[in-house]
C-alpha cells in the first residue's frame, strides 16, 4: 500500500483533502451546498475539453472552473440565483458531454473524471496541486475575517464596507480553485460531498469556527486517506468509499452530539449544549 | 439541395428511433414544465437537481440486475424522495446541508454501481449513457410506462393545485385554511421524483435538471402568473426537445466525426440560450416599470 508510485497518491489526496476541508467550512457556514456541487461538475467541460484540444487537464479544469463560478456570481445577481446555479451546471456539463463525444473519448477516462482515480496522479501533479493548495489556504486566510462577518451577519459586513456580492465572487473563486486541484483525485461528481459532509460533521462537534475549520479538514483528511486505503484493499472505485465516509463522519457527528445533549440536559447542569454558530447560520 | 433537406436531413420522418425521440420527449417535456414551475417557485431547484443526479445511483442498479433504466430511475427518486421529506427539505433551514449528505451518499453508491457494471461486462450500465442521456436508444416498448408515469405526475399536479400554489405561497395561511402543508409538499415531491425520471431517460441523469428548471425559469421570467407560465414552459420544453432531435440528427453530417454529436447538448443548450435571451425581456420590462 506504500509502494512508491501510492506515495504521490498519498500526497497529492492528503493535500486536496485539507483544502476541501477548509474551504468546505464557508461552503457550510454560507449556505453555498449547491455552488459547491455545481462548479466542480462544471468543471467537468474543462477537462474534457482539455483532453479535445490536447492541454493540460488542470488548465482545462481551472478555466472552467472559474467561468463556472463567475457565471454563477453574475447571472445569479439578476433571477432566481439556485435556478441560474441549475442552469450554469446542466450547460457546462452538457458541453463537457459534447467534447467527450466529438474527441473519442474512452468511457474509462469519462469516469476517472467523474468519479476520481486516485492511483492516476502522475509525478507532476504533485508540485501543481502542492502550489494550488496554498494558494487556496492563503486565500482563505487573508478572507477569514470578512468572510465570516459576511456569512453570519451580512447587514453589519455591509455597513463595514465589505461588499456582499464583492464577497461572493471572492468566496466562488476560491471554491473555483479549489476544485480545479481537487477534480483529478475525488471526481467532479464526488468533491463536493467531501466538501459538505466533512464541515458539516466538524460544526456539529464544535461551535468555534477556527476549531471547526481545522477539525474539518482532518476530517476531510481521514476520510480521503481511508477511502484510498480501502479501494487499494478492495479495489473498488475511491469515489464510492470518499462520498459513503462523507455522509458517514456527518451521521456520526450529528449522533455524537444529540447524545451528548441529552447527557448534558439529564445532568441538569446549567451549562448549554453547543450551540452559538449553529443558531446563526 | 433544397432548404428542406437542411432542416430535415434524408431519413428523418421515416426513422423508428426518431419517432419514439420525439413521442418521449415530448411527454416528458409537458410533465417538467408542469412540475418545473412549481419547483422554481419553491426554490427548490437543489432538491431537483439532487433527485436528478441520485437517479445515476438508480440507473447503474438496474443496468447491474438487469431491468430497464427507466425503472431504476423511478424507484431509486421515489425513495429519495421520501427519504428528503423525512429529513426535512421543506424546512428552509438546514435543508440543503441534508440534501447534499443523501447526495454525496448516493453518486458514491452510483460510482461502485457503474464500478462493478464495467468489471462484470453486460455493458447495460455505461456511465455516459446512463449519466448524458441518449434519446435514440430508447425502445418503443417504454412508451406506454412514460406516458403512463407522464399522466400520473400531470395528474397529481393538476389535484393539488390550488393548495399547492397556497402552500408555496404562504405557508401560514395554507395552514391556516386547514390544507395539510406537508402532505401536499409529499405529493408535491413525489410529482417532482416522477418528472426527474422521465427527465433522466430522456437526457440523462445530471442533466435532466435542464428540463425540469430551465424552461419553467425562463417562463417565470416571462409571466408571473402560474398557469400561463406552466403552458409556456411546455411549449419552450418541447420546443428544445424536437429543435434538438432535428440538430442531432442532422449532425450525423458535421464534422469532425460522422456519428452525430450527443442530442443533450442540443436540448441543454437551446433551454440556456432561451434562458438568457428571456432575461432581456425581463430587463426591458423593468426599465418600463
Amino acid at each position: 500500500m506504500f509502494e512508491s508510485f501510492m506515495v504521490n497518491a498519498w500526497e497529492v489526496s492528503g493535500i486536496v483533502a485539507v483544502v476541501a476541508g477548509a474551504v468546505g467550512f464557508f461552503t457550510v457556514l454560507r449556505g453555498s451546498a449547491f455552488a459547491a456541487h455545481a462548479i466542480p461538475n462544471g468543471s467537468f467541460a474543462g477537462a474534457a475539453g482539455a483532453g479535445l484540444v490536447g492541454v493540460s487537464t488542470l488548465l482545462g479544469l481551472g478555466v472552467a472552473a472559474f467561468v463556472g463560478a463567475l457565471g454563477i456570481g453574475l447571472l445569479g445577481r439578476r433571477g432566481r440565483h439556485d435556478a441560474v446555479t441549475a442552469l450554469m451546471l446542466v450547460m457546462m456539463l452538457a458541453t463537457g458531454a459534447l467534447f467527450v463525444s466529438l474527441g473519442d473519448q474512452y468511457e474509462p477516462e469519462v469516469y476517472a473524471l467523474l468519479f476520481g482515480e486516485v492511483l492516476g496522479i502522475s509525478d507532476n501533479q504533485l508540485v501543481p496541486t502542492l502550489v494550488l493548495g496554498l494558494v487556496c489556504i492563503a486565500a482563505i486566510s487573508a478572507l477569514y475575517r470578512p468572510l465570516m462577518l459576511s456569512s453570519t451577519l451580512p447587514e453589519v459586513g455591509e455597513a463595514r464596507g465589505i461588499g456582499t456580492f464583492a464577497i461572493e465572487l471572492a468566496f466562488l473563486g476560491v471554491l473555483a480553485l479549489a476544485t480545479a486541484m481537487t477534480v483529478p483525485v475525488v471526481g467532479t461528481l464526488l468533491i463536493f460531498s467531501l466538501m459538505i459532509g466533512a464541515p458539516a460533521a466538524a460544526r456539529s462537534l464544535t461551535d468555534r469556527p477556527g476549531v471547526a475549520m481545522a477539525l474539518s479538514a482532518a476530517i476531510a483528511l481521514a476520510v480521503v486517506w481511508a477511502a484510498i486505503a480501502l479501494s487499494y484493499e478492495t479495489d473498488w472505485p475511491v469515489g464510492f468509499f470518499v462520498g459513503t465516509g462523507s455522509a458517514v463522519a456527518f451521521v456520526a457527528a450529528r449522533l455524537w452530539r444529540a447524545g451528548w445533549e441529552r447527557f448534558a440536559r439529564r445532568r441538569g447542569a446549567g451549562r448549554p449544549g453547543p450551540e452559538g454558530l449553529g443558531s446563526v447560520a | 439541395m433544397s432548404a428542406g433537406f437542411f432542416v430535415f436531413a434524408p431519413g428523418f420522418w421515416d426513422n423508428e428511433a426518431v419517432h419514439v425521440a420525439l413521442a418521449v420527449g415530448t411527454a416528458v417535456a409537458i410533465v417538467a414544465g408542469v412540475v418545473g414551475v412549481f419547483t422554481v417557485i419553491r426554490g427548490q431547484s437543489f432538491a431537483g437537481e439532487s433527485l436528478a443526479d441520485i437517479g445515476t445511483t438508480g440507473g447503474s442498479a438496474a443496468g447491474l440486475v438487469g431491468v430497464g433504466p427507466l425503472a431504476g430511475f423511478v424507484a431509486v427518486d421515489v425513495l429519495a424522495a421520501a427519504a428528503m421529506e423525512l429529513v426535512g427539505v421543506q424546512r428552509v433551514r438546514g435543508r440543503d446541508l441534508a440534501t447534499g449528505v443523501v447526495l454525496g451518499a448516493a453518486l458514491g453508491l452510483a460510482a461502485l454501481f457503474l464500478y462493478l457494471g464495467t468489471t462484470q461486462g453486460n455493458g447495460n450500465g455505461s456511465t455516459v449513457t446512463i449519466l448524458f442521456g441518449s434519446i435514440f436508444a430508447i425502445s418503443g416498448s417504454t412508451i406506454p410506462a412514460v406516458v403512463a408515469l407522464a399522466a400520473l405526475a400531470v395528474a397529481t399536479i393538476a389535484v393539488l393545485y390550488r393548495p399547492l400554489l397556497l402552500a408555496t405561497i404562504s405557508p401560514e395561511m395554507a395552514a391556516a385554511r386547514g390544507i395539510p402543508v406537508r402532505l401536499v409538499g409529499a405529493l408535491y415531491l413525489l410529482a417532482l421524483a416522477l418528472a426527474t425520471a422521465l427527465a433522466a431517460i430522456t437526457i440523462g441523469t445530471i442533466l435532466s435538471t435542464a428540463l425540469l428548471i430551465g424552461p419553467a425559469a425562463t417562463a417565470l421570467r416571462l409571466t408571473r402568473r402560474p398557469l400561463r407560465a406552466m403552458l409556456a414552459a411546455v411549449a419552450l420544453g418541447i420546443g428544445a426537445v424536437w429543435v434538438g432531435i432535428v440538430l442531432a440528427y442532422d449532425s450525423y453530417h458535421w464534422p469532425p466525426h460522422e456519428h452525430g454529436w450527443p442530442v443533450s447538448f442540443f436540448v441543454v443548450a437551446l433551454v440556456f440560450l432561451s434562458y438568457l435571451a428571456s432575461g432581456a425581456v425581463d430587463w426591458r420590462r423593468e426599465r418600463a416599470a
